[in-house]
């Protein structure tokens, strides 16, 4: 139990501080080192998971889940402490760094240089996801549309994945 | 710049809830704008978009690294505490109950249905992901070097997964690079 403990605030923690984009970016090494290195859930469980938590801020949230699945409440709470406190703490000693520093050539270096690694990492997540767990041509095509839906209009995420729970339920999944 | 007017750690904590509750399905972001810069005024825009770009650089969940990040320029360190327990406490409860709901009813009888229906919302929550990304990319990468670099890091962790710290190693300092190169011509 607390070996389970100790590797769940291992690997969030590393994670934490790779997240670069948001949490969407770590979720490929996240699903490989929970399913495949430590056995503590299936792929299709980690895509249910993803579901689960996608519509609750901040979105990342799976990682409670994980640790749930894997060590109960306290490894869920474990998780979530290890995936956010590193990068909040971050966080915070960039502010105080920042307010002192005002508006320096460093900063927007750095905003120009991280903003395709980010846009990268979010789509690279969502295509790698898709990949380890999806087999079948409904949920393929949903994952498509889906994709288009909230790229070119302005609906409501949640309501696209209900819709997408529908359809595929009704195919018979 | 001073701001309008004072936030008390009882009032930034209550804000931070409501915008944990509000947020539920998305828009957290625009939630916290609405909520910090409209209604309680205790920033403006500018210092809402210079947060907002700051929580975008450093890792870990953007929105709440810019619940810290607010909260640190309000009322300091116990104020990013504030503002992180006050944004994560409602969805942290939900979670852990609807973690405690799937994994009693998933191997329920007659529950298959939840096990199909899961998989299709999950197929629209990767589509979720995929078009953030590219709405992002629309605005922030139009030049054809950034374009190669996140074309290179699709391929690299979608296609051929190579684990993100190796990835990352070699991204990072190729992007610093070009940015550089970009800005001394």
């Amino acid at each position: 139990m607390i070996g389970t403990l100790l590797q769940i605030m291992a690997m969030f923690a590393a994670l934490s501080l790779l997240a670069f984009g948001g949490g969407a970016a770590v979720l490929p090494d996240m699903q490989r080192q929970a399913v495949e290195v430590h056995h503590w859930l299936t792929a299709r469980e980690f895509l249910d998971m993803f579901a689960l938590s996608r519509a609750i801020p901040p979105g990342s949230l799976i990682v409670v889940l994980i640790g749930q699945k894997a060590a109960g409440v306290v490894g869920g709470l474990a998780a979530f402490l290890a995936m956010f406190g590193p990068s909040s703490a971050l966080a915070f000693v960039v502010a105080r760094v920042w307010h002192r520093a005002g508006r320096a050539v460093w900063r927007e270096v750095l905003e120009q240089a991280l903003a395709p690694v980010s846009v990268g990492l979010t789509i690279a997540s969502g295509i790698a996801i898709a990949r380890s767990t999806e087999h079948d041509w409904v949920v393929y095509a949903v994952t498509v549309s889906t994709t288009a839906l909230l790229t070119f209009t302005r609906l409501h995420p949640l309501a696209v994945m209900g819709v997408g729970a529908v359809v595929v339920t009704l195919a018979g999944g | 710049m001073t701001n309008r007017s004072p936030a008390s750690l009882g009032a930034l904590f209550l804000s931070f809830l409501i915008i944990g509750c509000t947020s539920i399905g998305g828009g957290l972001t625009a939630w916290i704008r609405h909520e910090l810069v409209e209604r309680r005024r205790w920033i403006d825009d500018q210092q809402f978009l210079a947060n907002y770009g700051l929580s975008q650089m450093v890792p870990g969940a953007t929105n709440v690294n810019l619940a810290v990040l607010i909260g640190t320029q309000l009322r300091g360190g116990i104020g990013a505490c504030v503002a992180f327990a006050g944004l994560m406490l409602v969805p942290l409860s939900i979670l852990l109950l609807l973690g405690a709901f799937y994994f009693a009813a998933r191997n329920a009888a007659g529950a298959s249905w939840i096990n199909t229906a899961l998989a299709g919302a999950g197929a629209a929550a990767i589509g979720f992901n995929v078009a953030t990304g590219i709405r992002l990319g629309r605005t922030n990468v139009k030049r054809v070097g950034p374009m190669l670099i996140a074309g290179a890091i699709i391929i690299g962790i979608g296609v051929l997964r190579i684990p993100l710290l190796e990835v990352l190693l070699v991204m990072l300092p190729t992007s610093l690079g070009l940015t550089l190169f970009e800005r001394s011509r």
